[in-house]
């Protein structure tokens, strides 16, 4: 059996805040292809996790690698056009523009790079990532509403938008942060179809979440993060088994 | 590539004929003759520059006069070294305000909201007091640059003698004065309307747009904002300098008083009164605030006796009081007011406020059954 | 060489009183209200324009005309009687001497309740709004507010005596045990910077003291919390905005004998104040005085013959080069928080 390609790979990350151990000792491995959970009660440290894998805090020790390359010290539109796309825990969409260029922009950032001064070319004349937009939209069942405001949006649709303007990136990792807090059950479960059907396009993901239902359903692999540790690491059965994480977790105030 | 849509080409072409046909349509508002009409247009460029900056990526620069006024500067020193025709003027100062504009970009954009206010108002600030005091060698402090007899003029030496009298700004050989100088200056309005639009409609302009609709979500899209804002900071000094040089080509004289904050102030008046992220507006703006500070300056006491005649006796003197505090020098009340109730109001300016009644006629033209989309709520903080 | 500094010093002090006084006032509203007030100079103007009509009201005169006496030129004399003086006598005299300083008796509640209505009537409605939004809409204000005064007053500076007996200087100098008759000092300036220092101490004591305070601290620092709590912030908030106003028109009448009021004082007075604010740090109070002074005595010190032989111009542009370059060092300024003001 070949060895496992391992796409991040979390290493030795310690994170201090003053006299608070936020992260100690995190070792994470995710896998090409794999869905892997990160998990654990409020204030465990997910959020913290999250931001020091995407750049925006750095970790007091040790790194996170992305196939081979350091994410430390590299600025957001640097670790994006490194292959990490990110959904937020609030969508963070153009309120202000239509459904589709919504779309648009991040197929131009995957085919134009961090920047290009195209100011004489017309929109109108990017027949190809229009199309590709288009398609993605038909894809996460949104193709209806592509010529309304973003901002008018329900939250579960700013969250499937969210999506596809991940996806249409093709990302090599996808992050997400909460993807269905403060939905409706509707919204929840319409967004958990979505994610399983882009799961089987073989996409590698991180999901921090603390909803178990959606977790159980979703990963192939689950950390369960207590108080800035790792205190479990399995699949979805051996975690659920573990009595450690029943106590710190399952058993606690859920 | 330069296929434009339908929509483009028709609002391209109405602007273009309502432009030349300007010194037409403006005669019964009485605002038809040339000296009025340059600075319609000179104002317009000015504008629409400004929005290309504000209006797209939502930065908003209290110190943009600076550009204006280089640009005047430039184009006088251009007439006095090189030539006085205008066309080496107008490169020359494009470059030259295109240039400032990136040192100033540069450091400014390093800081966003109020922070990069403040910070384009302390350089213009700077540029306007040394302007007044340590550069009088350049700008000739409070007297302002103008041209003389005795100048260089290295260029026009070289093909014979200068002219005698005094020295104007002219197009190959042919004077700028009057209706000729405003087509030259419509021909740089329509051409600065033109690009404005192609960067709104390319995939740059969208990305200016996304910037100013969320700058969180452009850099985990993988966009190096910088450079985005930089560029289009970059552009609208330019276009500030163009117009400071048309200025200067219908009034070879350049002062100081053009740089201070007071002008920045101007130009953002008009943008957000006609509305900001137009294309069309800014210009509207621009040319309502000249229209009525020509109109309202004129305004005396004498006229507005006359207009309140049909009032009875201490009425109409009570009415003549109140109102002349409103024209002439009182010309800025009103504006401020103006100004002030679009805000509170009409936050994206007239624009919104044709769109808000274009929405009413579709809605009573379409069935009730019909919802509609509702007119974009002017935006939540958060 | 120390007198020398010691005097740019105590120069600088003053117009950094000033500049303090102004920056507090658009913190206060900046840190409760989260309102950036581009008004604000025009309150400070308004408030040197309290100064400027309470002389005006205390000398008005009754002209009466004495047909038995003949003027030089032939014409009968015309007797003008101050109305104040013919009412009150020597008081009415002293009054008019003291006008500056009297004229805050109605500085105060004039600016109060041009800082309520302002805020119930206008600024309120701009909380959500964003900051871009807030910038314009007290810019129009702020433009209504000098042309009404324009209007009223005329375009020149109107000068404000400073009562006879504060005319002239201090020896500071010989007061501190040094030679006699080298540091001296302007006492109306001096008195300036006194009243500033008893104004900035007296806003940090009502803040630090008081229930009213501590709510309003609490509310600078979470305003959805302490709304949660089921206290009435807004009406605490429409009264710091008065108290704001309040403090710009004393510093602007306390400014009227330095300075002659015209109807753009305020607007050159805001610039630098923004500057001075978010040098000290947009929210933050101690930061908005601390820069207020630094930024007065640095341009005093500027502003000496010396240095300007060094360099030529500084004087002209150190505030905005200071703050540049503390913008690019500090992003949030000397004392700004983290978070505040930079979408």
């Amino acid at each position: 059996m070949p060895t496992p390609n391992v796409v991040l790979h979390v290493a030795d990350v310690h994170k201090r805040f003053g006299g608070l151990h936020a992260l100690a000792d995190i070792d994470l491995q995710v896998e090409e292809g794999q869905t892997h959970a990160i998990i654990g009660p409020n204030g465990a440290g997910k959020s913290t996790l999250l931001n020091v894998i995407i750049g925006k805090l750095a970790p007091s020790s040790g790194q996170v690698i992305f196939d081979g390359a350091i994410l430390t010290g590299r600025k957001p539109y640097q670790i994006n056009q490194l292959g990490i796309a990110r959904v937020f825990q609030t969508p963070e969409i153009f309120a202000d523009l239509s459904v589709l260029h919504n779309v648009m922009i991040p197929a131009l950032a995957k085919r134009d790079g961090a920047f290009k001064l195209n100011m004489l070319r017309s929109l109108d004349s990017e027949v190809g990532i229009r199309q590709e937009a288009e398609h993605m939209l038909e894809d996460v069942g949104m193709h209806s509403s592509r010529d309304m405001h973003a901002g008018s949006l329900s939250r579960g649709d700013k969250r499937r938008m969210e999506l596809a303007m991940c996806l249409i990136q093709h990302p090599r990792l996808l992050l997400l942060d909460e993807p269905t807090a403060g939905m409706s059950r509707h919204d929840t479960n319409t967004t958990i179809e979505l994610l399983k059907k882009i799961k089987s396009r073989g996409m590698t993901k991180v999901i921090i979440e603390h909803d178990m239902h959606v977790v159980f359903s979703l990963a192939d692999k689950i950390s369960v993060l207590a108080q800035g540790r790792i205190i479990a690491d399995g699949t979805p059965d051996q975690v659920r088994g573990n009595p450690k994480v029943q106590e710190a977790y399952l058993g606690g105030t859920h | 590539m330069l296929a434009m849509s339908r929509n483009d080409l028709l609002l391209f072409l109405g602007f273009t004929i309502a432009v030349l046909a300007m010194p037409i349509w403006l005669q019964p508002f009485g605002a038809a003759y040339p000296d009025l009409l340059q600075r319609f247009m000179i104002f317009g460029i000015f504008a629409v520059g400004f929005n290309i900056l504000f209006g797209l990526t939502g930065y908003l620069s209290f110190g943009h006069a600076a550009f204006f006024g280089v640009g005047s500067y430039a184009a006088v020193w251009s007439f006095k070294l090189l030539s006085l025709d205008a066309i080496p003027a107008m490169i020359f100062a494009v470059v030259v305000s295109g240039l400032f504009a990136l040192a100033i970009g540069f450091v400014s954009l390093r800081r966003s909201g109020i922070y990069f206010s403040i910070l384009t108002l302390a350089f213009a600030q700077m540029s306007y007091n040394l302007a007044y005091s340590v550069l009088t060698p350049i700008t000739n402090g409070e007297t302002g640059l103008q041209l003389t007899l005795g100048d260089p003029r290295h260029f026009d030496r070289l093909f014979g003698e200068a002219m005698p009298g005094q020295p104007v700004p002219t197009l190959l050989g042919q004077s700028l004065g009057g209706f000729t100088g405003f087509y030259f200056c419509a021909g740089f309005l329509i051409l600065a309307f033109f690009i404005a639009q192609r960067i709104t409609g390319s995939p740059f302009g969208m990305m200016l747009k996304g910037i100013k609709s969320n700058q969180t979500r452009m850099n985990y899209t993988g966009f190096n904002t910088k450079p985005y804002t930089l560029a289009a900071f970059v552009i609208s000094g330019m276009y500030a300098g163009l117009a400071g040089a048309l200025l200067a080509v219908t009034d070879p004289l350049a002062g100081a008083e053009r740089m201070q904050w007071t002008a920045s102030g101007e130009v953002v008046l008009m943008t957000i009164l006609g509305g900001a992220g137009t294309l069309v507006g800014p210009v509207i703006g621009a040319w309502l605030i000249k229209y009525f500070e020509n109109i309202f300056s004129a305004i005396n006491e004498t006229i507005l006796a006359r207009f309140w005649d049909f009032l009875p006796d201490g009425a109409d003197h009570f009415a003549v009081v109140v109102s002349s505090k409103f024209v002439g020098e009182g010309w800025f009340l009103t504006l401020g007011l103006v100004f002030v109730l679009i805000v509170v109001f009409l936050p994206g300016g007239i624009m919104e406020g044709v769109r808000r009644i274009a929405h009413l006629f579709d809605r009573k033209r379409s069935s009730p059954t019909n919802p509609g989309k509702t007119a974009p709520h002017p935006q939540p903080a958060e | 060489m120390f007198e020398v500094i010691f005097l740019q010093f105590l120069n600088g002090l003053d117009k950094g009183a000033a500049y303090a006084l102004i920056a507090l006032g658009l913190t206060l509203v900046f840190g409760t209200l989260g309102v950036v007030n581009f008004a604000h100079g025009a309150l400070f103007m308004l408030g040197a324009f309290c100064a400027v009509l309470f002389r005006q009201l205390l000398t008005l005169e009754t002209v009466t005309i004495d047909p038995t006496k003949l003027s030089p030129w032939g014409q009968p004399l015309e007797v003008r009687a101050p109305l104040v003086q013919a009412w009150f006598g020597d008081f009415g005299a002293v009054l008019v001497n003291y006008s500056v300083p009297a004229s805050i008796i109605i500085t105060i509640p004039i600016m109060l309740l041009l800082g309520i209505l302002l805020e119930r009537g206008i600024i309120k409605h701009f909380y959500k709004r964003p900051h871009a939004e807030q910038i314009l809409v007290t810019f129009g204000l702020a433009i209504v507010a000098q042309e009404v005064i324009k209007s009223f007053f005329g375009p020149n500076p109107i000068p404000q005596p400073m009562p006879t007996d504060l005319r002239g200087a201090a020896d500071i100098g010989a007061f501190l045990g040094m030679q006699a008759n080298v540091i001296t000092y302007p006492i109306w300036r001096l008195i300036y910077f006194l009243f500033s220092a008893a104004i900035i101490g007296g806003v940090f004591a009502f803040l630090q003291f008081t229930t009213f305070g501590m709510v309003v601290r609490a509310g600078m620092a979470d305003r959805e919390t302490v709304g949660l709590l089921g206290i009435n912030i807004d009406r605490r908030f429409t009264i710091m905005f008065g108290l704001a106003a309040v403090v710009a028109g004393l510093a602007g009448v306390m400014y009227t004998p330095l300075l002659p009021p015209n109807y753009h004082i305020g607007m050159d007075f805001l610039v630098l104040s923004f500057v001075v604010v978010v040098v000290g740090g947009m929210g933050s109070l101690p930061g908005a005085v601390a820069a207020g002074f630094l930024l007065g005595i640095l341009q005093s010190f500027a502003s000496m013959t010396q240095v300007k032989a060094l360099i030529p111009g500084i004087d002209q542009i150190i505030i905005y080069l200071v703050a540049v370059v503390i913008l690019l060092v500090l992003p949030r300024g000397l004392f700004g928080r983290r978070g505040v003001m930079e979408a």
